[in-house]
């Protein structure tokens, strides 16, 4: 059982700013760290590893810096990490990505051992399109499942997996053949921390990194600012709210100071609710 | 990594200057779509919100806005496409074949790149919810165009290209994307964004109808099963036109029973802030804001929320933003349109007294004034 994990390291968002007189995002001293929803990309693959052994291999495309993620995913207790990092690679938008790593997930196979199953999260926290996932498992013509909240089953012989995928106003049972694709949701797998037969393993394991060559990446015009049809004209701060609220300081009766303009500022409101009290 | 990051400014030149080639055989590409989504039989809203904005960019380009329906067989496919034309469309394009009565990303992916191979148009829409945009990210990918999710803003500028604006780094900022030299051009919007338009009755024009060429046995995945929420059938928090909605100020999972109560008595659904979900006092489908819902009631009432941008952005939507707040700096009076510095296990029980009083079918109050 072979487990390849694709891993982003994100800047915390909510640190990010827009420079002021340049228009462009400043990312200086913003901490970084492993997209939340790959760690239970990671989990659900440890999970898997416990069950039926085999071996995980994390992979990143990122600056040379986003090794401290995949350090950090190797002391979690991954096996193996991939490094895409070249300048090549900058720019790109989710389409020239997942070419990228496509082709890497492919060289993976032929370097070390076919993988069963890929497992992204579902959405990164910084771009947060969902998109990554299910365009590698199409440009590597894999099925996939989108929004996995849980793996419940999984059968080696028959090459078949059952999950728990979100959907609209409910969660729909899906199974599939392997190898395939799943993006995992937030899960209730917690990522273990430390555990010492993860942790004594992971100072000696290697961090593999690849250029675009090394990659076999054949077409550089579609990987990273080329390759990408989307193209961002502008980015800016949201304007701040037109007007400050009016303060209603703690009064003697602030019901009756908060229901008036509640019910001015709705005059059908009141109508309306009491009609639905009614049971209209 | 993301070219967010290399953003020039436009004077700067660099890719954000980049101009519109389109090679020639993306001109063919013409017309306003709007895929129209069905859950479990019924229209999500989200579609009809997305019939009225692209009738906007259509008018605009004086062009075609057609609605795109794929489902089962039947009564809730046919009263789908024949509903479109009540909300602007002027054709629909129909997909129908029983192996689509369950939602697979197979399957949809190829009834709707085929449509798209065969018509071509220029701009397609379709909502952000879990269906959407599972559907778009395939769709686009087979397709090898640009799509731009959760948009919070659509425009067409001079040169006829959709201007996309989408919150990006969890609601901190907006960035505004082109798909400049691939066709269409793509782009999901979450329900509750645009407003809903008017129905108006009218009559089907043209329907489109094409096959789909898929037996069940061409579909590797299988539905095994589907287990609805709990209580979604009755939470409908991002189409109420109340909501009361509760923060970590409320301190403790018993005290979110405050929220519930002036909720209940207000006829209202109630909502929270994520930090809430987080601690699984609250279930996830009540948060609201960038990573849960987007809201648009008539009130919103938060009481104990700081009023965090990613929260903001979920919010803004409101008519009336009412916020419960001890602290008098709390970002959330930003916005708020009534802001009140008071605590919240005080006000709250005092409001849902107040309102049970007033909204009483006696009430004095109410008749008084
Ligand atoms: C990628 C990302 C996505 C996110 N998505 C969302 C999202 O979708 N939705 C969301 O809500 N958040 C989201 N967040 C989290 C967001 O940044 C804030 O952390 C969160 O909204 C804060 O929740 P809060 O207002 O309940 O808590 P706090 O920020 O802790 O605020 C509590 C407030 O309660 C007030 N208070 C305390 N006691 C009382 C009292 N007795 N009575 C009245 N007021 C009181 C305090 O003054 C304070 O303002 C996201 C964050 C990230 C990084």
């Amino acid at each position: 059982m072979h487990s390849v994990v694709c891993i982003k390291q994100v800047p915390d968002p909510a640190q990010i700013r827009v420079h002021p007189v340049t228009d462009t995002i400043v990312r200086k001293g913003v901490p970084t760290k492993i997209n939340p929803y790959d760690l239970f990309a990671l989990g659900a693959a440890l999970e898997l590893r416990d069950k039926f052994g085999g071996e995980i291999t994390v992979l990143t495309m990122g600056p040379p810096s986003a090794e401290d993620s995949l350090r950090k995913a190797l002391t979690f207790g991954a096996d193996r990490a991939v490094l895409l990092t070249d300048s090549f690679f900058a720019g790109v938008d989710t389409l020239a990505t997942t070419y990228v790593l496509a082709t890497a997930i492919r060289k993976i196979g032929e370097t070390f051992c076919r993988p069963d199953i890929i497992i992204t999260g579902n959405e990164s926290i910084d771009r947060e399109t969902a998109e990554v996932g299910p365009g590698i498992a199409k440009r590597l013509g894999l099925l996939k499942l989108t929004y996995v909240a849980k793996i419940v089953g999984l059968d080696l012989i028959s090459r078949t997996i059952e999950a728990e995928c979100r959907a609209e106003g409910g969660v729909q049972v899906l199974r599939t053949k392997l190898p395939c694709l799943i993006s995992m949701l937030e899960a209730n797998n917690q990522t273990r921390r430390g555990v010492v037969t993860d942790v004594l393993p992971a100072g000696r394991a290697p961090i593999v990194k690849w250029s675009a060559q090394e990659a076999v990446v054949e077409d550089i015009s579609k990987c990273g600012a080329p390759g990408s049809p989307t193209i961002v004209k502008r980015v800016f701060a949201p304007s701040p709210g037109s007007e400050k609220a009016g303060l209603v300081e703690a009064a003697e009766q602030p019901t009756k100071v908060l229901m008036k303009p509640i019910l001015n500022s709705q005059p059908r409101l009141e109508t309306d609710l009491v009609a639905q009290a009614r049971g209209f | 990594m993301s070219n967010i990051t290399k953003a020039p400014t436009p004077a700067a030149g660099g890719r954000a200057g980049a101009k519109k080639e389109l090679s020639e055989h993306f001109k063919a590409y013409k017309h306003i779509w709007v895929f129209v989504e069905q859950e479990r039989g019924q229209v999500h809203p989200v579609s009809f919100e997305l019939l009225g904005a692209g009738r906007k960019l259509a008018d605009k380009l004086k062009v075609d806005l057609a609605a795109v329906v794929i489902g089962p067989e039947g009564e809730a496919t046919r009263n789908a496409a024949l509903e479109s034309f009540c909300y602007g469309a002027d054709l629909t394009y129909l997909v129908t074949d029983n192996v689509l009565s369950e939602y697979r990303n197979e399957s949809y992916t190829k009834a709707l790149t085929d449509l798209v191979n065969t018509y071509k148009p220029e701009i397609l829409l379709l909502g952000a919810t879990t269906l959407g945009r599972d559907l778009a990210g395939s769709v686009a990918t087979t397709l090898l165009t640009g799509l731009t999710a959760d948009c919070t803003e659509l425009d067409v500028d001079a040169d006829g290209s959709l201007a996309a604006t989408r919150p990006t780094f969890g609601g901190s900022l907006l960035c505004t994307i082109y798909t400049l030299n691939y066709r269409p051009q793509m782009a999901t919007v979450r329900p509750r964004v645009m407003p809903m338009p008017e129905r108006v009755a009218r009559d089907a024009a043209r329907i489109i109808i094409h096959p789909l060429h898929l037996v069940e046995e061409d579909i590797v995945t299988k539905v095994l099963s589907f287990v609805p929420d709990r209580d979604s059938a009755k939470s409908n928090l991002a189409y109420a036109d109340v909501v009361v909605a509760g923060g970590l100020g409320l301190g403790s999972p018993e005290s979110f029973q405050l929220v519930r109560q002036l909720a209940a008595v207000l006829g209202a659904e109630y909502g929270c802030s994520r930090p809430l979900v987080q601690k699984g006092w609250v279930t996830s489908d009540r948060q609201i804001g960038q990573t849960g819902k987007t809201i648009r009631p008539k009130l919103y009432i938060a009481a104990g929320i700081s009023g965090a941008i990613q929260h903001r952005v979920g919010v803004e939507g409101a008519d009336l933003i009412v916020a419960i707040n001890t602290d008098k700096n709390a970002p959330i009076f930003d916005f708020a349109h009534i802001g009140i510095v008071n605590d919240a296990m005080h006000l709250l029980p005092a409001l849902t007294a107040a309102f049970r009083a007033r909204l009483s079918p006696h009430s004095r109050d109410r008749l008084a004034s």
